[in-house]
This record gives C-alpha cells, sequence and structure tokens, in this order.
C-alpha cells in the first residue's frame, strides 16, 4: 500500500475556505509533481477534497503571534495535509 | 552608469513596493542579447563582494553595457541609488529535461531590514517560452520572514508568475521575493544571469518623486494577491506601509488609517 500526499493552504483557518496554495506528493510513483508544475489548484476548498476522498490527517495549528511580532509575516498559515492510499 | 537614464515614477516603485518585482520586457537591444550566451558559455569574472559596479565591470565589457541600457540603469537608479555596489553575480542555466525544478526559496539568508533592501537583476537573452522553465516568482512574497528554502514545501501559488518572456528582459526582484527555476520541459538550454546589488545611500526618493501624491500611489500598495491569506494580506499592506514611510521619508503616510490606528495611545509616552 503506498501514499498519496496532498498539502493544501486555505484562506482561513476553516476547512472549507479557499485553496490558495498547493502541494502533492506522490508516493506510487506514477505521477512526478514539482514546483511551479500548474495554476490551478486541484480543488477549490478543503471540504472538496474530502468529498473525492481524500483523507485529512493533519491541519495546522492557531498559534498566537509572539509579542512583538504581531505585524510581521512568514509562512502560509493554514496548512492541511491530506493523503490517499493505494 | 548612463545618466541620462529615466526614472522609474513614484507608481512604478509603490508597484515594486507591493510587488517585489519591476519587469521590462525586451529593453536590451538584440546585438547584445546575440552575444550574451557566447559571453556566458565563456564565463564572467567572479568578482570580490562589495565591489563598486563600475570597477567590477570594466568599461565596454558585456555586463556594463547591459547595466547602461538606460531602462535599465534608470531603474536601478531609483530603487537602490547611484554607485550600487556588486554582492555577486551568477549565470543560471536550467538543462533540458533536467527532471526537478528548484524548491521556491529567497536567496541568501533570511534578511529583516525594513528600511533597506538588495536588488537582483535577472537578465534573459533568449525567447523564454512556457516549456524552458522561467524562474517561478510569488509577486508580494518578498516582506515574509522566511528563510532561503524554508518554503521549498510549496509548490504552486494562486497568481504566481510562471515567468515567459521575449528576449532582452530584465527584471528586478526585491532581495526577499520567494522564487526558483522550473523544470525545463523543453530540448533548448535556458539562461538567466543573476546580479546582486547592494545599496550605498539611503533608498530614500531615488526615483522621480513629482507624481508622490498621485492616487495610484496608495492603490498600488493596497493590493492583495491571490496566493495570501486575507487577514494576512492586511497585514503585507502594513508593512509596505512601513516602508513606503522609509522610501519617502514620511512618517505620516498612512492607508485606510492601518497603521493610524494601531499606533494610537492618547496620553501615553512611548
Amino acid at each position: 500500500m503506498k501514499q498519496q500526499v496532498l498539502v493544501l493552504y486555505l484562506n482561513t483557518s476553516a476547512l472549507d475556505s479557499e485553496v490558495l496554495a498547493w502541494a502533492f506528493y506522490d508516493g506510487t510513483g506514477k505521477t512526478d509533481p514539482t514546483t511551479g508544475d500548474s495554476d490551478l489548484p486541484p480543488y477549490d476548498t478543503g471540504v472538496e477534497a474530502l468529498r473525492d476522498g481524500w483523507r485529512l490527517f493533519q491541519a495546522s495549528q492557531l498559534i498566537p503571534p509572539y509579542p512583538g511580532h504581531e505585524y510581521d509575516t512568514s509562512f502560509m498559515k493554514h496548512e492541511f495535509f491530506f493523503e490517499k492510499l493505494e | 552608469m548612463a545618466t541620462t537614464a529615466p526614472l522609474l515614477t513614484s507608481v512604478e516603485v509603490a508597484r515594486f513596493v507591493a510587488h517585489g518585482f519591476h519587469r521590462m520586457d525586451a529593453v536590451v537591444p538584440d546585438e547584445l542579447n546575440a552575444q550574451a550566451i557566447g559571453v556566458f558559455d565563456a564565463g564572467v569574472p567572479e568578482v570580490p563582494y562589495g565591489t563598486p559596479v563600475k570597477r567590477a565591470f570594466e568599461e565596454g565589457s558585456f555586463a556594463r553595457r547591459l547595466l547602461d541600457v538606460p531602462e535599465v540603469a534608470g531603474a536601478l537608479r531609483s530603487l537602490v541609488g547611484p554607485d550600487p555596489t556588486v554582492d555577486h553575480h551568477a549565470v543560471h542555466v536550467r538543462e533540458p529535461h533536467e527532471g526537478s525544478a528548484q524548491p521556491l526559496h529567497g536567496d541568501a539568508i533570511i534578511d529583516t531590514r525594513m528600511d533597506a533592501f538588495d536588488v537582483q537583476l535577472m537578465y534573459y537573452p533568449q525567447e523564454v517560452t512556457g516549456t524552458m522553465g522561467g524562474t517561478l516568482s510569488v509577486p508580494g512574497s518578498h516582506l515574509r520572514r522566511t528563510n532561503e528554502s524554508d518554503t521549498g514545501r510549496y509548490q504552486n501559488l494562486r497568481g504566481q508568475t510562471r515567468l515567459t518572456c521575449p528576449p532582452g528582459t530584465v527584471v528586478l526582484l526585491h532581495h526577499g521575493i520567494w522564487h526558483g527555476g522550473r523544470r525545463n520541459d523543453s530540448d533548448v538550454r535556458r539562461y538567466m544571469f543573476k546580479i546582486r546589488f547592494n545599496p550605498t545611500v539611503p533608498q530614500v526618493r531615488l526615483w522621480d518623486t513629482a507624481d508622490l501624491d498621485d492616487p495610484r500611489v496608495p492603490q498600488e500598495l493596497s493590493r492583495f494577491f491571490p496566493w495570501c491569506e486575507h487577514a494576512t494580506g492586511r497585514l503585507e499592506v502594513y508593512n509596505r506601509i512601513r516602508l513606503w514611510r522609509a522610501m519617502t521619508g514620511d512618517a505620516s503616510f498612512d492607508i485606510d488609517y492601518w497603521a493610524t490606528r494601531v499606533a494610537n495611545r492618547p496620553g501615553r509616552a512611548a
């Protein structure tokens, strides 16, 4: 059994919010995804991925900003990991 | 550098502050483009870090002639000022069918300067088509505080730029922008020449400021990008306000009260 991993970055912490960025890693070897290979996300929202059979296994926590760094921006905030097994 | 070079306008510099790049299509003459790949294959001599441009690239050299193209000279002067130093330069080649892309990254190391920035020139001597692995970049990502390739997990973002361009195109990048060379799925070697510049003067009102009060300035600085979370997008505008204040010397500049509101503490000492 091999794992495919889909990572979706959403607009808010809600799983039904819009997909802003994405990554796909294919343990089956059937595809060879890489950086900058698509301009269109595979799904419009996180829930749409669930409806297509992807299983959510990790979501980013809601962590308050560190004092003094409230206006800093860094990594994308709302990261959701999904898997399919083949 | 040519002294008659056209400077950028305030609207163009505001667009740079929001997007993190300034793009100039086909500004380099065909004569130079035709020589470029031969020069790059022969090797561009290395220069020590921090060498003034005029010492780094002697009069008549390919790099000097590239920097003397009026549009290039004017844009560089508008962003980093007169007499910048050369941090380093490199010829980047994406080989045909090379297998994978670079991970998305920012160059050098995390760089938190809010009142100064380096500029990276990227020059493309040949036409770059969609399959040639033109540079991927993420407009508006340059103020995010991330270190080098820690962003490598991100493969694609809404509104990303997968560069295609005519020969002779030059893009000037803020040092922090997320970018990477894409996989070259064509049969053609793809060349890009990069030079990183360090300013030697305060980066304050270096451009043509005649249009400083143009309403398109705050419009440009207020731009939201499709890949950016809505809430974080507001912080991006706040951080651009801070940078614009530094670049104009106007500590009261604001857009929609974002910076003023959160600094209002009547009767309290700083």
